[in-house]
This record gives C-alpha cells, sequence and structure tokens, in this order.
C-alpha cells in the first residue's frame, strides 16, 4: 500500500441552496492527539465523510455513519457534533448515512492499533493486522465493538463539528471587519458581543463553504460542554413508542411477494430434493426456490408461504457432523486442550516451576455452550433485481459489507447495488459482516422472481437454528497462593482466540496463558461482549476461587491486587460501597461480585441471590463503570442495564446445545429469555476519570455471570463451573 | 375468504385464508407494522394488540375468529389523543432501546391499567410476560407506575379516548 502522508483532508463545499456542507476523511489516532491524514496519491479524496450540513434555514444535520439497533448512537453522535459547533439542540436533526463507500468507517479500526488500545473483534476476520490491507477496512461501515462514541464520536464528529464552527466564525468576522478572536459563537449563532452584531450558522453558512477548513480545529475542553454530558433524549424514541418506527422487516414495496426458508438443519449439508408438487396448487403460492443448502417458498403473503414451507419435506445431504452433539464437541475441545500445540497470549515469570513448590494450589474447569443472538426482530431483507439493479432493503451492522454480499449472489457489480438500511430491532452482533446470510438468501430468491420484489422473513425457528453463535468454550485454570495467601501463579487453557479478553488485571508474578485451536461445523459468530462473555466468567470465577483457597473476604482479595491499577481499583471499590458490600444482605441471601474491563471500560458488578424454588433469583444488581467520560449519561445508564439483563440470560436462562449435529432448541419455549419478573433492580454509577472514551454497549455484560455465580457460591458453598446456572 | 374486522375504530374488509393469524393480516393486509411479529408461538408477545380492551397475542388467534370485536393496535392505543398515558410514559422514561418489542409492551401495559389502575411490582411481574432482549425491564416497571400515578392525577384522556371509540364501535 501507499505511504500514509500527513494532511488535512477535512473539507468544505456548497450545497445547492447555498448552505455549508463539511466532512473529515481518514483520521489519524495517536494517543493524545488527534490529526487528520490523507494517502498521498490522492484516493483519500475519495474516501471523504460528510457529516454536516448547514441549510440556509439555520437547520444543522449531522450525518451519522453508524446504525441504529437501541444504543442510542444516532444520538450520541449528533451531539458530540453539535458541542464542538455550538449548535441549537432545537435545530439539530439526524440522517444516517446511505451504503456507499464514502461513509466507510473502517479507518476507526485503525483507531484500535494494537498495543495502542483493544482491538474490536469485528474487525479480526478482515483485517491482517500486520500489514494494514486497507482495501478490505475501506470496505467496512460497521457497527460494533463499542466503538461509534470513542471511534467516530470522538475522531471524527467532533472534529467535524469544530472544524464548521472555526469556518462560520471566520466568514462572520470577515463580513463584520472584525477581529475573528472578537467573535463568539452560541445556540448556532456567531455573535460579535463589542458590536452587538450576530448572525445565524444558517446566514453564514455560504460564506463559511468558500473558506478553507482548519487542519487542526480547536475542540472545547469538557467544563465547556453544554450537550455532551447531559441526559438528553434520544431522537429515535418518540416513534417507538406509537408503532410508527420503521424495522427492515416493516419495509413495504409495491408489488412485494413474500419469502420464507429452511436451511439445512445440520451446517455444511446442502439440499439435496424437494418435491413441489403438494403446494404446487395452494392459493397465492408462487414458487418453490431452491438454493445450495435451503428452499424457499415465494407466495403472495407471509403466512401462505410459511404453511407451503411447512409442508415440504426437503431431503438434505448426509455430512459426517450429523454424529456431532454438545458432548463430542466438548471431548474435541477436551483433547484440543491435551495436545501440544498452543498459542501463548501471555505469560510472565515461570508459572509452571512455581507451582510445583507453592504453598497452595487449585485447580477448576469452566465450560460455556453456544449461544443464540436471539434479536427481537427476526433475520428478513427485502430485494428486488430489475433493469441491471437490485436494490436491497435491511437492518444489519455494516450495509457496506451486505451490499457486497448482495452483488456477489445478484451477480451484478456493488455500484449497480443500493442498499437502504433499515432500524435494527436488535443487533448484538447478529447482523455483523460475516453473517448476513438472509440478504444472500433474499438477493437469490429475488432474482428467480424478477422484477418482483420479495421480501423474505426467517421463521423464530430458522433464527435460532440458524445463527452464528456465541462459541462454546472450555477453559482450564491453575493457581497458586504462596505461604503469606499471596496469589504467585496464574495458568489457564482454553478453546478460541481468548486475545486480551484472556488477560488477568490482577498483580500474580508467574502467569501463562495459553488459546488452542477448535474448529467446529457450527456457525460461531460476535455475540455481545464477544469473547469477554466468556472469559469474563472464568477470570472472575477463578479468583474467587483462589480468594478462597487463600482463605481471604473476595472483595478484599481482588482490592488487594489492584495497587498498579488505579482505575480498575476505583471502579471495584465503587461497586463495593454502592452495593453496601460490608453489610450483610437479607437472610437467605449472598452477594458476589466481578470486575472485567472490556472495549476499553472497566466495570464491576455485585449481584444479590436468593435460591427460590432450586432456581438462582437475582433480585439486585450494582454496577461502577468507568468509560472515561459519559457522553449521554441517561443513555449509558440504559446499556449497562441491558447488558446486564443479555449477561443474565445466558448467566442463568439458556444455552444453545448439538444434537445429531443440528441445533436442539428452536423458539422462546426451549430458548427462555428473563422476563420482567426475572429482572433484578439494577444501579449503575459511573466514575468520570477522563480516561480515553471507552465502549458501552458492550462492557455491561460480562461481569455479570461471574457476579451471580460468585454470589451461588457466597449462599451455597457450591462452586458452579458451567453455564447456565444450575444450583 | 372475506373477513370484517373492526381495527382501531374502522371497519375493515380483507381478503385471507381463514386460518391466518391476525397479525399478518394487520401488517400486510392493513399495513399496521407497529404490531411486530417475534416468535409466532404467542412466547414473546411483540405481537400484543387489544381484543375488547384486553391483551392478546396476535400471532396465535385467527383473523377469523375475531371479526366483530373491537380490536386496538398500538397506531390506535392513543384514541385520537396525542399519545396514551403508557406511551408518554415510555417516553418520559426513555425506556426503548432496540424498540421492536415496545408496541408489544406498552399495549401489555395499558391492557394492564386498564384493570388494575394501581399494580404492584408484584402485579407487574405477574401480567407483564413479554420478552424485550434488550434488557429494558427495569425502566417498564418504572413506567408502568409512572404511567399509574399519572392517570390516577387525572390525566386519563388517552385511556378514555380509546375505551369510548371501542364502546362506539363495538
Amino acid at each position: 500500500m501507499g505511504k500514509w502522508t500527513r494532511r488535512a483532508v477535512i473539507t468544505a463545499g456548497s450545497l445547492v441552496g447555498g448552505g455549508l456542507a463539511l466532512g473529515v476523511g481518514g483520521i489519524a489516532f495517536a494517543p493524545n492527539r488527534i490529526g487528520i491524514l490523507s494517502k498521498g496519491d490522492g484516493k483519500e479524496a475519495a474516501q471523504l465523510t460528510t457529516w454536516l450540513k448547514i441549510a440556509p434555514d439555520n437547520m444543522v444535520t449531522a450525518i451519522v455513519p453508524h446504525c441504529e439497533m437501541g444504543q442510542g448512537v444516532h444520538t450520541a453522535l449528533t451531539m458530540m457534533l453539535a458541542e464542538e459547533l455550538d449548535a441549537d439542540w432545537n435545530l439539530v436533526r439526524m440522517e444516517e448515512a446511505p451504503a456507499e463507500e464514502i461513509y466507510a468507517n473502517g479507518y476507526i479500526a485503525r483507531a484500535f492499533v494494537p498495543g495502542l488500545s483493544d482491538v474490536p473483534k469485528f474487525t479480526e476476520r478482515f483485517v491482517d493486522w500486520g500489514t494494514y490491507r486497507l482495501t478490505r477496512l475501506m470496505d467496512l461501515q460497521v457497527t460494533g465493538g463499542s466503538s461509534s462514541v470513542r471511534g467516530t464520536g470522538f475522531l471524527g464528529m467532533r472534529v467535524a463539528g469544530g472544524a464548521a464552527r472555526t469556518m462560520l466564525i471566520e466568514a462572520a468576522a470577515k463580513r463584520w471587519n472584525v477581529p475573528v478572536g472578537e467573535c463568539e459563537t452560541k445556540l448556532s449563532s456567531v455573535i460579535h458581543p463589542g458590536s452587538s452584531r450576530s448572525a445565524t450558522y444558517g446566514e453564514l453558512a455560504a460564506d463559511a463553504a468558500k473558506l478553507d477548513p482548519p487542519v487542526h480545529p480547536q475542540l472545547k475542553s469538557a467544563d465547556k460542554y453544554t450537550i455532551v454530558g447531559k441526559p438528553i433524549p434520544r431522537i429515535d424514541i418518540p416513534s417507538k413508542v406509537d408503532g410508527s418506527a420503521k424495522y427492515g422487516i416493516d419495509v413495504a414495496i409495491p408489488g412485494m411477494l413474500y419469502a420464507t426458508v429452511a436451511a439445512a438443519p445440520v451446517f455444511g449439508a446442502q439440499l439435496g430434493s424437494v418435491d413441489a408438487t403438494p403446494i404446487a396448487n395452494l392459493p397465492g403460492v408462487k414458487k418453490v426456490v431452491k438454493l445450495d443448502n435451503a428452499v424457499a417458498v415465494v407466495a403472495d403473503s407471509y403466512w401462505r408461504a410459511l404453511k407451503a414451507l411447512r409442508t415440504l419435506i426437503p431431503t438434505f445431504t448426509e455430512t459426517t457432523q450429523r454424529k456431532e452433539n454438545s458432548e463430542t464437541l466438548a471431548s474435541t475441545i477436551g483433547r484440543a486442550l491435551e495436545g501440544d500445540e498452543s498459542k501463548k497470549i501471555f505469560s510472565s515469570g515461570d508459572a509452571a516451576a512455581t507451582i510445583g513448590g507453592a504453598a497452595k494450589a487449585i485447580e477448576a474447569e469452566y465450560r460455556v455452550p453456544f449461544l443464540a443472538h436471539a434479536t427481537m426482530e427476526p433475520m428478513n431483507a427485502t430485494a428486488r433485481i430489475a433493469n441491471d439493479r437490485c436494490e436491497v432493503w435491511t437492518g444489519v451492522q455494516d450495509p457496506l459489507a451486505a451490499r457486497k454480499v448482495a452483488a456477489d449472489a445478484s451477480g451484478l457489480d456493488a455500484d449497480q447495488v443500493t442498499l437502504y438500511n433499515q432500524q435494527l430491532g436488535g443487533g448484538f452482533g447478529r447482523r455483523l459482516p460475516g453473517a448476513h446470510d438472509f440478504v444472500d438468501q433474499a438477493v437469490r430468491i429475488a432474482k428467480e422472481m424478477s422484477p418482483a420484489p420479495v421480501k423474505l422473513i426467517w421463521s423464530r425457528e430458522e433464527d435460532i437454528q440458524h445463527d452464528y453463535y456465541r462459541p462454546a468454550v472450555i477453559g482450564r485454570y491453575k493457581g497458586a497462593v504462596d505461604s503469606k495467601a499471596a496469589p504467585i501463579v496464574w495458568i489457564s487453557k482454553f478453546n478460541g482466540a481468548g486475545g486480551e479478553a484472556a488477560h488477568v488485571p490482577y498483580a500474580i508474578a508467574h502467569q501463562d496463558i495459553r488459546a488452542v485451536k477448535f474448529g467446529s461445523h457450527v456457525r460461531q459468530g460476535s455475540w455481545r461482549s464477544v469473547e469477554h462473555s466468556q472469559h469474563g466468567f472464568f477470570t472472575e470465577s477463578f479468583i474467587d476461587e483462589l480468594a478462597h483457597a487463600a482463605g481471604k473476604e473476595p472483595y478484599e482479595f481482588r482490592r488487594g491486587l489492584l495497587e498498579h491499577a488505579p482505575r480498575h481499583r476505583a471502579v471495584l471499590e465503587k461497586a463495593a460501597w454502592i452495593s453496601g458490600w460490608g453489610a450483610a444482605p437479607a437472610a437467605g441471601r449472598a452477594r458476589g461480585i466481578a470486575l472485567v474491563e472490556s472495549f476499553g471500560s472497566i466495570v464491576a458488578e455485585v449481584a444479590e441471590v436468593e435460591i427460590v424454588d432450586g432456581r438462582i433469583k437475582v433480585h439486585n444488581v450494582w454496577a461502577a463503570v468507568d468509560c472515561g467520560y459519559v457522553v449521554n449519561p441517561d443513555t449509558a445508564t440504559a446499556q449497562i442495564e441491558g447488558g446486564i439483563i443479555f449477561g443474565l440470560s445466558a448467566a442463568v436462562f439458556n444455552e444453545i446445545t448439538i444434537q445429531d449435529g443440528r441445533v436442539a432448541q428452536s423458539n422462546f419455549n426451549d430458548f427462555p429469555l428473563p422476563k420482567i419478573a426475572d429482572a433484578p433492580r439494577i444501579k449503575v454509577e459511573f466514575i468520570q476519570s477522563n480516561a480515553a472514551l471507552g465502549g458501552l454497549g458492550e462492557p455491561g455484560v460480562p461481569p455479570i455471570a461471574p457476579a451471580v455465580a460468585n454470589a451461588v457460591f457466597a449462599l451455597t458453598g457450591k462452586r458452579v463451573r458451567s453455564l447456565p446456572l444450575k444450583v | 375468504m372475506e373477513l370484517q374486522l373492526l381495527v382501531n375504530g374502522e371497519q375493515r374488509s380483507v381478503e385471507a385464508d381463514a386460518d391466518t393469524p391476525l397479525l399478518w393480516v394487520l401488517r400486510e393486509s392493513l399495513a399496521l407494522t407497529g404490531t411486530k411479529f417475534g416468535c409466532g408461538i404467542a412466547a414473546c408477545g411483540a405481537c400484543t394488540v387489544h381484543i375488547n380492551g384486553t391483551a392478546a397475542r396476535s400471532c396465535s388467534i385467527p383473523a377469523a375468529a375475531v371479526q366483530g370485536q373491537a380490536i386496538t393496535t398500538i397506531e390506535g392505543l392513543a384514541g385520537g389523543a396525542e399519545r396514551h398515558a403508557v406511551q408518554q410514559a415510555w417516553i418520559e422514561h426513555q425506556v426503548p432501546q432496540c424498540g421492536y418489542c415496545q408496541s408489544g409492551m406498552i399495549m401489555a401495559a395499558a391492557s394492564l391499567l386498564a384493570k388494575n389502575s394501581n399494580p404492584t411490582d408484584q402485579d407487574i411481574d405477574a401480567e407483564i410476560t413479554n420478552l424485550c432482549r434488550c434488557g429494558t425491564y427495569e425502566r417498564i416497571r418504572r413506567a408502568i407506575h409512572a404511567a399509574a400515578l399519572n392517570i390516577s392525577r387525572g390525566d386519563v384522556e388517552a385511556t378514555r379516548g380509546e375505551e369510548s371509540k371501542e364502546a362506539r364501535h363495538g
């Protein structure tokens, strides 16, 4: 690839009708400064991302290159832009960027260079970190990795807002023939207090558009914020209480047909034969479409398509995977863990030699199962192929990647494909790139029905049985304490990537952390908080076990191992404080604590549990969070609350098991989710450390399972080492 | 077959197979897409509507079986008012995240409050069995209590609107 050179690529231009459009191109990231960089060959101009428009009527439009799936990113990013612009929040609106290369946000991934920060997992399968395969990065327009606010917001939206503000001031100063330094901005106007003159941004936008954008726009310090840091109501909420919010599944195109699909129950099998005659004469049924590994029925309504599909008896090819089940897969993982092949994740000191002479050593094996995302909106996509064009309406976490999937499936070039991204009825990783099989299917079916548009809707059964599952992992742990009851050895080995999720925040001198490879025919993907969802449980359960082995109180034990990590320790202390850790809980209840850093944020949770009718009842959860700085406190709180419930579903409620090569569960009757009666009271508090911004969409998830497991141990004396927890 | 349905106070005539669930008639024949498909087995409640003022899961009720009964969807809940008290409380407490389950949640909550104007936490636990994958339960609970308080303080316009409309047509 070409050499990157530092050059400003904030670019401004005029809007039709006399406004200002402003964009920021590739962003350079260094630990202590934000710069702007550009590729020397000029291609970078094509990667320009337009983030801001100011119209003559003084309306500011923020263009957000991320999807909204309830995480509040449309509001938070717009707030960050409006703040630096000094805009009147009532005069700001938001548009989601279209799925076009100019809105690629793959450069955000570059901000998360290994060693500088944590690597968002969603980029892993696209990014060769050794060489930065930029072309792949530029295919991304991704929302994942808890990266939108700390990436696009911090590095992009603020810069765009600040640059526009600088230009508007300059335009006003020229118009009034006064020094720039005498002008101020407030509520979408530039003011010159000395002469009591003011002009709205809309009035100045056309002049500002003729100016050169600043290279390093001045950004505000947090104490000057009037929008960021305030609990601004989310802009997407009003439409979500009256049924008017439109999701992918709600798309209606004139002449639209409906399809539903049944893919091979055993992953890897192909469609054999299917006899379409039983449904040939059913009213409204249009066609049986054979795909490589699935059969679909197209009809004039979803219900007719579903009824017809359920009448068919397709055969699928035999595969050796049909003999697999959860037990055989666990045995395979077990063999891998016993093998000689492993990848070192981290080591220090000499763990193997030290454990032999330690005062006390323990070992434990933990297991977590596959998990489905189970977004409330089942997978769906609507596609139309006509006149050498392909149009797709769907809700995905990466519309550019989905457009590529549609191009491949239709046989057209990407520039012949238009993808209209819709609001997502849940994402959690299911709608990330690499998991857009429903888009591929919809386009292939639409090709058969061209020029009619076809809406493909998966049944819930299809959704549960054809997910890209949270990987099942087995972790084996060994640890030891010395004669002073201090932990000195931490040895772990597990299947999967592990990566930074497997690191231990505690001061333990001798460590050996290793991962082994495990492949299976079961499709695997990113599940909210990715590897932290497994490793949070493993690490925080085993440190609890070490505390008990050392005869120490588990909170004090952890706290004593965090001298070197003051932010972690402060979070742990805050969680203990707000939960009243030192005071005894009500009779029959006990508390557990856990601390996990993920996606740049540190979260400690305390869970208070009781055993009711042989089941674990979580009454209360207290969470302390350090994500650096909180952009929207109410949305941030909601993300932690939601993360706790999401994590609780894995901790106590559900699992995906494999039988005869296929997923055994099929709907919410056998893959149950927590209900309101199961939801604990949750109290969330933030620490404003002003450290680098961390994510919030995922970090609430990992600590809850170990917090509950540790509470169950405190209550019953029984250490439960597999999820979902059972007593 | 031709079905005669009374939806949000209006008589609607639709063509659908006799066994078509009400959910799909609402969504596909009447373009009332605020009512959501979640599971198809009455397990999640995303499809909750009111039938004669009581919450019901429309994915598992044949449309033909509710002809002549008053069907209210999220689009008709406010009954001509700007918002129902539950919808207002949902905004005040910033309940929705992805929002997909919230039409059903709001319909279930409105039905609960119509029967029980001051529900306890236990009443809410027993009556609201809809699923939310984003985990908004804490706020749902708070918003239901807030809506109950607002209704008791006299902010009853929205609920009255819905009832009167159903009474008028039903």
